[in-house]
């Protein structure tokens, strides 16, 4: 089973060792993860991604809420949240594969920001299916690097309580 | 004033008496500040064994024990204790000198890195970065030390905040913490459940954990469980919950627990766990074990329900604000026929362990009935402090309680507990007998205390059962590895006698099972520290 942990905490030197400390102790799995400030400098969101049995994901969720950084734990299923991942790719191109390589983009909603004679950067933002879809595709070309956020994640507007 | 002024400062706010320490260059400021006030100051004789004393301390008194350190190796020293104290939810407040703001992260002389190192076996830490900082720290601390599920807290001074003049003190009368309100009062909803759930059972059974010591509740438990005639089972750490010849009392559970303690466990029908965290060495096989019950537990710490054993009531909350609630219910409930069944069984285990004691020892003394002689002899209130191998599981099994209290080191079975840990508990309660029960191994690893017992003239009973090898080691390796004895023989030195010479301490020694009794009564005769070695054959096994 997948769930997604929305975690609110103090926005304090080491909080993020904490955490992911946590999770690598209590041998919880990190599928992804996330950081950013909130609206509040004090305050940051850190969206983590795991997996396991339900006994599991309670603990994962009732352990967050001891940790003393941690200000709120939300969690929730990637069905009942809008999840984006952002992904930038350089790739080699050359008069052969270029089209391809637009084609791709145009199909799959990608978009190029930035080139060179024979690199090109592609920022690729959607669900983290639609992402990995996209990296599978791209499989065929020349990547040079790729660079890659964790999930974020909102529960949709319907089901937002707070 | 500066920041090391400021810490003393809320120590005394915090009502500190005494803080078990070793000074080195990064905490010398406190050091300094410390002299001349009102709080004593215990210098130890190795770092860890400062953090086992404010554990001792601590369990007995009630209150936060306070370890205090230099950074380093002194930091690093101090680990094993701390996780000692983390495991049995002890609540303590550690602070450790660190190198100059200026040159941390460096890798400078003497650093460590001890919050991060730490950080799975503290409830928080904090790295104080500005002195102004420290009235507030130290309150948070004892105020999160000693709430809720307690432990330990770790503040990391670098020399320089201590050095820092500050220009106001002002400490804090309240804690502002918006990520921590533990849980107090149980939900009035799962009160009534758990109510209801008693009428409907046939044979419940309660299980004191060391959550009831820590929350101070034995006496709301025991009127509860007197009120409605419920049979009383505990972990180790849970001993001395209720007297041990209570007629409600069937035992010990667990892999090292009494056959009367586990065979209740199996059968009963519903289970209220108290303060216990249904860990391996008390419940081997949850899911197997609960299965078939109604299974009710109370905690303090939201995190243990569900952990090991999902239960069908949870209930988290303080325990004795809980077992006040549930005794001011009138329910009209009858278990005798319950108590009747576990009543044969405990008459049977006494009976068969009648049959094991007579059989063939020669003039060997009997450890298990050692610790029943000795605990008898003992004043009812006092405090029984057993270390780690053989000799806990001798004592768990056999110590007779009554008012006094049962201390170990239950959770990280950590070897060298019990004679720091009694010198902490005689400092909390130095009207009450202490006596820390150790093997020949566990001793050997913090013996230097000694000379801490003699220098502060603090009086402990020592008992050292010897057999010259780490006997539950030995015994594993006999079971498990068909008699290939690997790294257990300990030689037949130090010798006691003049070991105890060399500190002052008055010795004696039991050689014969004969002797067993009149040297016991000498032996806790005066109020004084006093050495006893038993001689116990290395074949002996629980």
């Amino acid at each position: 089973m997948k769930r997604i942990y929305s975690v609110l905490v103090e926005n304090r030197a080491g909080v993020l060792c904490k955490v992911a400390g946590l999770f690598w102790r209590r041998c919880f799995n990190i599928e992804s993860l996330a950081v950013g400030e909130t609206d509040d400098p004090q305050v940051s969101n850190m969206v983590i991604v795991s997996s396991g049995d339900r006994r599991t994901l309670e603990q994962i969720e009732k352990q967050l809420n001891k940790k003393l950084d941690v200000i709120k734990v939300k969690t929730f299923d990637e069905r009942e949240s809008i999840n984006r991942e952002l992904m930038l790719m350089k790739v080699r191109f050359n008069k052969s594969n270029r089209k391809d390589i637009m084609e791709i983009c145009e199909i799959m909603g990608a978009s190029i920001v930035d080139m060179s004679r024979n690199v090109l950067m592609i920022q690729m933002c959607d669900t983290p299916e639609r992402v990995r879809l996209f990296l599978d595709v791209m499989k065929g070309q020349s990547i040079v690097e790729i660079s890659r956020t964790g999930t974020l994640a909102l529960t949709k507007c319907a089901e937002a309580k707070a | 004033m500066n920041g090391a002024d400021a810490i003393v400062k809320s120590l005394q706010k915090e009502g500190v008496e005494y803080i078990f320490g070793y000074p080195g260059v990064a905490i010398s400021p406190f050091f300094n500040s410390i002299l001349g006030t009102d709080i004593r100051t215990i210098l130890v004789r190795q770092e860890q064994n400062a953090a086992h004393e404010a554990s001792g301390y601590a369990r007995i008194s009630g209150k936060v024990g306070v370890a205090v350190v230099t950074s380093g190796p002194g930091a690093t020293n101090l680990i094993t204790g701390i996780a000692t104290a983390f495991a049995d939810s002890v609540p303590l407040v550690c602070i450790t000198g660190q190198v100059d703001s200026s040159i941390l992260g460096s890798d400078g002389f003497q650093e460590a890195d001890i919050s991060g190192a730490c950080e799975s076996f503290v409830k928080y830490s904090y790295i104080v970065r500005s002195a102004a900082d420290i009235p507030r720290i130290i309150k948070e601390a004892f105020h999160i030390a000693s709430t809720g599920r307690k432990g330990p807290v770790l503040i990391d001074v670098p020399q320089d905040v201590q050095m820092k003049t500050i220009s106001r003190f002002e400490y804090p009368d309240e804690v502002n913490l918006r990520t921590y309100k533990p849980t107090v009062e149980g939900h009035a909803v799962q009160i009534r459940r758990v109510m209801s759930e008693l009428q409907k059972a046939e044979r419940p059974l309660l299980c004191a954990g060391g959550g009831v010591h820590l929350a101070g509740a034995s006496a709301e438990v025991r009127t509860f469980a007197e009120k409605y005639g419920i049979p009383v089972v505990t972990t180790m750490m849970g001993l001395g919950t209720i007297p041990t010849r209570h007629p409600l009392f069937y035992g010990m559970v667990g892999n090292n627990g009494t056959p009367c303690g586990n065979r209740a466990m199996q059968e009963a029908d519903m289970v209220l766990m108290v303060g216990a965290r249904v860990a391996d060495r008390s419940i081997r096989q949850p899911e197997l074990v609960m299965g078939d019950k109604v299974l009710v537990h109370i905690d303090v710490d939201p995190a243990e329900i569900g952990k090991n054993a999902g239960p069908t009531v949870p209930l988290v909350g303080d325990i004795a604000s809980i077992f006040r609630e549930f005794n001011r219910r009138e329910l009209e409930l009858n278990f005798d026929e319950w108590n009747d069944r576990l009543k044969t069984y405990r008459e049977q285990a006494v009976a068969n362990r009648k049959a094991a004691a007579d059989r063939e020892r020669g003039d060997h003394v009997d450890p298990a009935a050692f610790v029943r002689q000795l605990s008898m002899a003992m004043a009812p209130d006092a405090v029984y402090v057993a270390d780690v191998g053989q000799n806990q599981l001798w004592s768990c099994q056999n110590v007779v309680m009554r008012e006094g209290r049962f201390l170990t080191s239950g959770g990280m079975g950590t070897m060298g507990y019990a004679v720091p840990a009694a010198l902490g508990a005689r400092l909390a309660a130095p009207d009450r007998q202490v006596v820390a029960v150790c093997g020949d191994g566990a001793f050997q690893m913090t013996m230097m205390e000694l000379a801490v017992l003699q220098q502060y003239g603090i009086s402990v009973k020592i008992v050292v059962l010897r057999n010259n090898v780490l006997g539950l080691v030995r015994q594993h390796q006999h079971y498990a590895y068909k008699d290939r004895f690997s790294g257990v023989d300990l030689g037949t030195l130090p010798d006691l006698e003049k070991l105890s010479q060399a500190y002052d301490i008055p010795y004696m020694r039991i050689e014969t099972a004969g002797e067993t009794e009149d040297r016991i009564k000498a032996f806790l005769a005066e109020d004084k520290t006093m050495l006893l070695e038993v001689l116990i054959d290395p074949e002996e096994t629980v």
